[in-house]
């Protein structure tokens, strides 16, 4: 814990008004940490744009595979395969795995747990210039010959290891994975960062039961980060030498694609890269959530100016869903081949996971329960982020039975649960981080209300419109990954008419996000003034005098009224204040 | 009425059963779907309800109610997320062993699948009920031997290979399934079958005793470029039909096994 001597917490004379503006500027190569949260903040910005862009190519592509597009021509099977791939990677790693973690986490972490810097400053910026460049990596892949991969984010092998089993598994191939290893290094560095800062750079006071629970979430995220990057990074390592160098590691003898037999394999199995990288992927999806679940549970706390209910009992459920989140990656495995007894396990162990995420939800609803519950944007998205958990969590106990998945496995039932979950939650948890730091992120303004307002109701109603359909082609029995329904299988062809409703529904969805940009892009330059602490949180990264040094006294969701002031709330370094009850 | 809605999504949406003794997983769903359905509705009317109701009509400073929990509250939602989730877990695992430990009635047809970026092949043993080798260096699907059968074997010789399942109704049939250069998963909707087909890895599984008719099987597993059109149909005949089809393929084609009508394997 904090020591007089801590460099993290030496009084910053020189910025003192880093709080109002006076940044270096986004371009830069900074080593300040709001800088690099703003950096990361603009490169999943560029990444769900393109993302959602592409997802909108693929959804045109579904039911219409014959008309041709302005600038695209006519999109192919193939085409269609690379998008997917790109949309999926771009989502999970670029915005899923940055804007949540590595944007916000810069941007309030360290004056959250009074340290006026992070850890490793230099190695902060030297992990957003290594994602950057993995981001550029990964783009060029769409605009080189034979496309993007088709592998999916997946990237199952043989598919992803044979270069003549498709267009895109040549050059595409290569990198997709050059670039999710340079990723898995930037992500490593940064997780590095972010355990160190939060173990040694917290204020006096600041005990790990004070800490705020965004910081519990970032610390367990970056602890899953170390431990399933690692992995992920070897498991590219050895896929790429499969490719290159003539190992086996995932590839056994006999193969014959496109019609020739393949010599100079014997021995591998592809089942290996389905547990290295599910050993990787399970957790991923936790990192993806988990800080959604931390900035929820502060948003509807300080918006309903009630403690958080239970705060242990989420630091508890937090520090589960991190240790059971590495023991469930055989449930994305049950029809691959593998032993009927491993199979028990995995469902067992799933259905556990779904007992402290449970605690969340109702904790959730306990923190809302007999609050005054103010109608902020940040508030409506946070609600919105339960509703979509609830939503998406509540299919995830079905996938796990095995019997069951037998038949909805790699259908659209799958793809309905983790947009809803991974996919829907998590943005609406950043949307409510944005909204909420706003003023963090562009010193001192505020977002506009009504844009805002807009904005939350077309993106709520425009989800469930587009996902929920999902699950009934699921039950019918849509398989995922088909680039399109006219030409597929017998059975499907009644099913139209639900993809085409899915397609209009996903580009009200989309749409409703112009209505974001434009109020972020408006409120940047012209949003009204914050004022300190304009949503009158109890936590430390609205504290303006940076050169007093930090002593916490309060616990992190002090709010009720006081009788000492028209207040109802109490920021963590206030002096000692005992509530009459 | 959330069961009632439930129930009737789910018979309309899965797709006809193929077998009588398939409902098992569709009870399950169902299931799933009325316990979870329920929760569902629960939590979201109580959320949106919470935030109705404690809605802040004007700023003021009353004191906010419900505190925090004990630890006896605590425990008691704990037991129930967990007996409704292992519940369903040990339901689920208890029907599937039900379904696998049913002894099969009779010796089962044996069937060979494999999947072939985007076809899958089916090949039946003929009247000697072994399977003929294969090597890899033999595949060539413009010869009419896409499974590189090895036309010296003995065993060979009256091997049927055809781009459509055809199996006899009423039996228990063994699949081995196996792929010839990436993933496929061989899915049958309406048997609620779904099995991923690997390179260099042969897996067994059972289809229980269908009904006759045609039905579709598709591919589950992502495995490049035609994946969407990676389709067959499984035909279910009579008893004598079935063996009337096996006939039509004179085992002395050994050379060219296939189609009856052009000795090649029958493309759709
Ligand atoms: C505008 C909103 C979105 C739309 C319309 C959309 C649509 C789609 C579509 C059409 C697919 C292909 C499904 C298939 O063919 O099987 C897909 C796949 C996927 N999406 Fe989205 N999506 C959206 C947002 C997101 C977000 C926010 C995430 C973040 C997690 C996400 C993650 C994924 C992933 C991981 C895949 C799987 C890719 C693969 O199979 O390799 N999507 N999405
Ligand atoms: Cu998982
Ligand atoms: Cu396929």
């Amino acid at each position: 814990m904090a020591s007089p001597r801590n460099p993290l917490h030496a009084a910053d004379h020189s910025s003192a008004t880093n709080a109002q503006a006076g940044y270096p500027s986004v371009f830069s190569f900074s080593t300040h940490h709001r800088v690099i949260g703003r950096q990361y903040f603009f490169l999943s910005l560029a990444a769900v744009l393109i993302g959602i862009v592409l997802s909108l190519l693929m959804r045109l592509h579904i039911v219409w595979p014959q008309a041709p597009l302005p600038f695209l021509g006519q999109i192919k099977p193939e085409q269609y395969l690379a998008y997917m791939t790109m949309h999926g990677t771009l989502m999970v790693f670029f915005v899923l795995s940055v804007a949540p973690q590595n944007a916000f986490g810069n941007l309030v972490l360290p004056e959250q747990i009074g340290a006026r810097v992070m850890a490793f400053p230099r190695l902060n910026m030297l992990s957003f210039w290594t994602t950057l460049i993995s981001f550029f990596v990964m783009v060029s892949a769409l605009f080189v010959t034979g496309g993007g991969s088709m592998s999916g984010w997946t990237q199952y092998p043989p598919l992803s290891a044979t270069i003549s089993a498709g267009a895109g598994q040549g050059l595409g191939t290569d990198l997709w994975i050059v670039s999710i290893a340079i990723f898995c290094v930037a992500s490593l560095m940064s997780a590095v960062n972010f355990i160190t800062t939060i173990l040694r750079g917290r204020a006096e006071g600041m005990s790990l039961m004070r800490m705020p629970l965004t910081v519990w979430s970032w610390f367990v995220t970056a602890m899953l980060t170390l431990l399933a990057f690692s992995v992920l990074l070897a498991a590219a390592l050895l896929l790429f030498s499969d490719r290159h160098w003539g190992t086996s590691f995932y590839l056994p003898a006999g193969l014959v694609v496109n019609g020739a037999a393949m010599a100079g394999h014997s021995g591998g199995s592809p089942l290996l890269w389905q547990h290295l990288f599910w050993f990787f992927g399970h957790p991923e999806v936790y990192i993806a959530i988990l800080p959604g679940m931390g900035v929820t549970s502060h948003m509807l706390s300080t918006f309903s100016r009630k403690p958080v209910y239970g705060y242990r009992s989420m630091v508890y459920s937090l520090l589960a869903i991190g240790v059971l989140g590495f023991m469930v990656w055989g449930h994305h495995m049950f029809v691959a081949g593998i032993s009927p007894y491993a199979v028990m396990a995995f469902s067992t162990l799933t259905m556990v996971i779904a007992v402290p995420s449970s605690v969340k939800v109702i904790n959730w609803l306990g923190t809302l329960r007999g609050g005054r519950i103010r109608f902020t944007i940040p508030l409506l998205f946070s609600v919105g982020f339960v509703s979509l958990f609830i939503t998406g969590g509540l299919s995830g106990p079905i996938l796990a039975q095995p019997a069951v998945d037998m038949y909805l496995h790699d259908t659209y039932f799958v793809v309905a649960h983790f947009h809803m979950i991974m996919g829907m939650a998590a943005v609406f948890a950043i949307f409510a981080a944005t909204y909420f730091w706003f003023p963090l992120l562009f010193p001192d303004r505020i977002m506009n209300e009504q844009l805002g307002r807009a904005h939350f109701w077309f993106t709520f109603i425009g989800a469930y419109a587009t996902f929920m359909p999902m699950h009934f082609l699921g039950l019918a029995g849509n398989p995922r990954q088909y680039s399109q329904i006219v030409g597929s299988a017998e059975y499907l062809q009644k099913l139209l008419p639900i993809h085409v409703f899915i397609t209009i529904s996903a580009f009200v969805l989309a749409s409703a996000q112009l209505i974001f940009i434009y109020n972020l892009i408006y409120s940047a330059l012209r949003g009204k003034f914050s004022g300190t602490n304009p949503w009158e949180s109890t936590t430390l990264e609205w504290e303006q005098d940076r050169r007093q040094r930090i002593r916490v006294h309060h616990g992190p969701y002090e709010f009720g009224p006081r009788e000492d002031s028209r207040r109802d709330y109490t920021v963590q370094s206030e002096p000692p204040y005992t509530y009459k009850s | 009425m959330v069961a009632a809605t439930v129930y009737f999504f789910s018979r309309t949406w899965l797709p006809a059963l193929a077998t009588s003794s398939g409902g098992a997983l569709d009870h399950q769903l169902t299931l799933n779907l009325i316990l979870l359905g329920v929760v569902f509705c629960a939590t979201q009317l109580a959320l949106g309800l919470f935030v109705w109701k404690y809605r802040q009509r004007q700023v003021s400073l009353q004191v906010t109610r419900g505190g925090q929990p004990d630890a006896r509250v605590e425990l008691t939602w704990l037991t129930i997320a967990a007996a409704l989730f292992l519940g369903l877990n040990i339901a689920g695992a208890a029907m599937q062993a039900r379904v696998a430990e049913t002894p099969l009635a009779e010796k089962p047809v044996i069937v060979e699948v494999t999947g072939v970026q985007f076809r899958w092949y089916f090949r039946q043993p003929g009247p000697d009920g072994r399977f003929g080798q294969t090597n890899p260096q033999l595949v060539d699907a413009s010869e009419g031997n896409p499974l590189g059968i090895d036309r010296s074997n003995p065993a060979s010789a009256d091997d049927v290979v055809s781009s459509e399942l055809v199996i006899p109704a009423g039996k228990t049939i063994e699949i081995r399934l196996h792929a010839q250069d990436v993933i496929h998963s061989f899915f049958v909707p309406s048997l609620r079958i779904k099995q991923d087909a690997l390179p260099g890895q042969d897996i067994v599984i059972h289809l229980p005793p269908t009904e006759t008719g045609t039905y579709d099987i598709a591919c589950a597993q992502l495995c490049g470029m035609g994946h969407y059109q990676m389709n067959a149909k499984l035909k279910v005949v009579a008893e004598g039909q079935y063996r009337a089809w096996l006939r039509q393929f004179p085992p002395a084609n050994v050379a060219q096994v296939g189609h009856p009508s052009t000795n090649k394997v029958a493309h759709r």
